[in-house]
């Protein structure tokens, strides 16, 4: 079976002459229904090689294929009618940012469909409704401005936004980090039956090891630019080869209990 | 050190935000401060920093510091609280700083207005806090500005600039949630070290419960401006007393590290 998603030996590279290396070949595969966590620090490039698989960031060499059919060689109008079919949706780090706060929750979210012409307007409302519905909030907040909303429900609006097209894969970049317990159960919830009824492969994109634990099947991570460690979520969790990887899991603050000191460092 | 008794905070429109807030934090003590978003913590710090948000006031109750009461301080008496008494860092620390100077010049304007010290003795003081905060290359760290460095290091200059009037009590409000996990475990044992070593008194908010657990004596739990519970950090975290406590307890561990291991 092809994977949903499949990114080989991504290689990005910033500055006008492309002389700043940021991704030295990174692969990252996700299947229907999987969810694979992508784990680094800032700077580590897991948000580049995230724009990179949705066309956002160039490639210097590599590839992307979505259900087997490669779409990062694409250009112009070929790259316009690949990311309006909406098969690839990155919900991004920052709801409040990433929504327009003069437009109603309901708009944003049919505004998907509305790029892709897909109904008339009624159609697309109503499918709106049911991308809000889905991720669990009130369609009675689809009036409401962005500003109006508590970040979970921001958060969940940009989910609904992504889902409203029905995409193949789904890349989140930190959809957790800045929730509440509570409000993050909602949301990891809600990408757990996603992949299970709807068979969407997603890409959790996090600095926090520990929030993967119970959610993901498996973790990449990603150091300054390359995989240093990739594996099933249980064994990289439980028992990390590399010292990175054991870094990040010791750093992750217990509730019971203070952590051992370890080395106060800044790089 | 701090007394809080049935602090009442009022909007000047007359609705009541904080409905009677009560605890008492003893010198060298952690407390921390827990619940959900819209609870009253921050705007709790906020009245005990006597900086509370435009058109919110203090209705009722008492803040004791150091056993004055702070109702009645003059903006004088404030400006000689702040830094040897009571200092704060927030959740985002390059808001707090000036972009176009140096964070050594900050550092630096502090300790002379504030501890009066001339301005070649505040710099050796500058970089010797620097570098007691754990920053390598401090000389360096002390002449760059604020957009040259990362969140972690920001936060670290503004941990530096809190304690550098030494002051008897510290508020953290989520000053580690915008970093890294590892920088977030670095500046969670710079706190505990900077505890250890000053005989710091520190109210921790957090809506994080692996944070406070971390650091904290005590927990007490607000929720909706109202305090729920409060007691010992295990006895509330290990056995809560309260249904929203319990409620907290178990949404922090449905996914996690701390539901996958029991470390």
């Amino acid at each position: 079976m092809t994977a949903a998603l499949e990114a080989d030996g991504v290689e990005v590279r910033l500055g006008r002459r492309a002389t700043t290396p940021i991704l030295h070949g990174v692969d990252l595969t996700a299947r229907a229904g999987e969810i694979v966590g992508l784990i680094g620090e800032t700077g580590s490039g897991k948000t580049t090689l995230a724009r990179a698989v949705v066309g956002l960031a160039p490639l210097h060499a590599g590839a992307v294929r979505v259900d087997g059919t490669p779409v990062s060689g694409l250009r112009g109008a070929e790259l316009r009618r690949f990311r309006r079919g909406g098969r690839v949706q990155y919900v991004f780090q920052d709801p409040l940012r990433s929504l327009d706060p003069d437009v109603t929750v309901l708009d944003s979210v049919a505004e998907g469909l509305a790029v892709r012409g897909e109904g008339r307007a009624a159609d697309r409302r109503a499918r709106a409704v049911a991308a809000l519905e889905q991720v669990g909030l009130d369609p009675a907040l689809g009036d409401r401005l962005p500003g109006r909303l508590s970040g979970g429900q921001r958060q969940r609006v940009t989910i609904a936004r992504a889902l409203a097209v029905d995409p193949r894969v789904l890349l989140l970049d930190e959809p957790v980090s800045a929730l509440d317990a509570a409000n993050r159960n909602h949301v990891l919830r809600l990408l757990d039956r996603l992949r299970r009824e709807r068979e969407v492969a997603i890409v959790l994109i996090t600095h926090d090891l520990g929030s993967l634990a119970g959610i993901a099947d498996r973790i990449v991570v990603l150091y300054r630019g390359r995989v240093v460690e990739e594996g099933p979520a249980a064994r990289v969790l439980l028992e990390p080869a590399d010292p990175y990887t054991q870094r990040l899991i010791a750093s992750v603050p217990s509730i019971d209990g203070p952590r051992p000191i370890y080395a106060r460092s800044t790089r | 050190m701090l007394f809080v008794d049935d602090l009442h905070l009022s909007t000047t429109g007359g609705t009541e935000l904080v409905h009677g807030v009560s605890f008492a934090l003893a010198p060298g003590e952690a407390i921390g401060l827990v619940g959900e978003s819209g609870s009253g913590k921050t705007l709790t710090c906020r009245a005990i920093l006597g900086v509370p948000p435009p058109g919110v006031t203090v209705s009722g109750g008492t803040i004791r510091l150091a056993g004055d009461d702070v109702a009645h301080y003059s903006r004088r008496q404030w400006d000689r609280a702040r830094g040897p008494r009571i200092a704060a860092v927030f959740q985002d620390p390059a808001s707090y700083l000036n972009p176009s100077l140096t964070v050594g010049r900050q550092l630096g304007e502090v300790l002379r207005v504030k501890n009066g010290l001339h301005r070649r003795v505040a710099k050796a003081r500058a970089v010797e806090l620097l570098a007691s905060m754990g920053l390598h290359r401090p000389e360096h760290v002390h002449d760059q500005y604020p957009y040259e460095l990362s969140g972690g290091m920001l936060q670290r200059v503004l941990i530096a600039i809190a304690v550098s009037g030494d002051p008897d009590l510290l508020i953290a409000d989520e000053a580690t949630t915008a970093l890294d996990v590892t920088v977030q475990a670095e500046v969670l044992n710079l706190i505990a070290a900077l505890r250890a070593e000053r005989r710091l008194s520190l109210l921790l908010v957090s809506h994080d419960l692996a944070v406070v657990a971390q650091l904290c004596d005590h927990v007490v739990v607000l929720r909706d401006g109202r305090v729920v519970e409060s007691g010992p950090t295990r006895q509330v975290l290990d056995d809560p007393a309260d249904p929203y406590t319990r409620a907290l307890v178990a949404d922090h561990r449905e996914y996690g590290l701390d539901r996958l291991v029991a470390r």
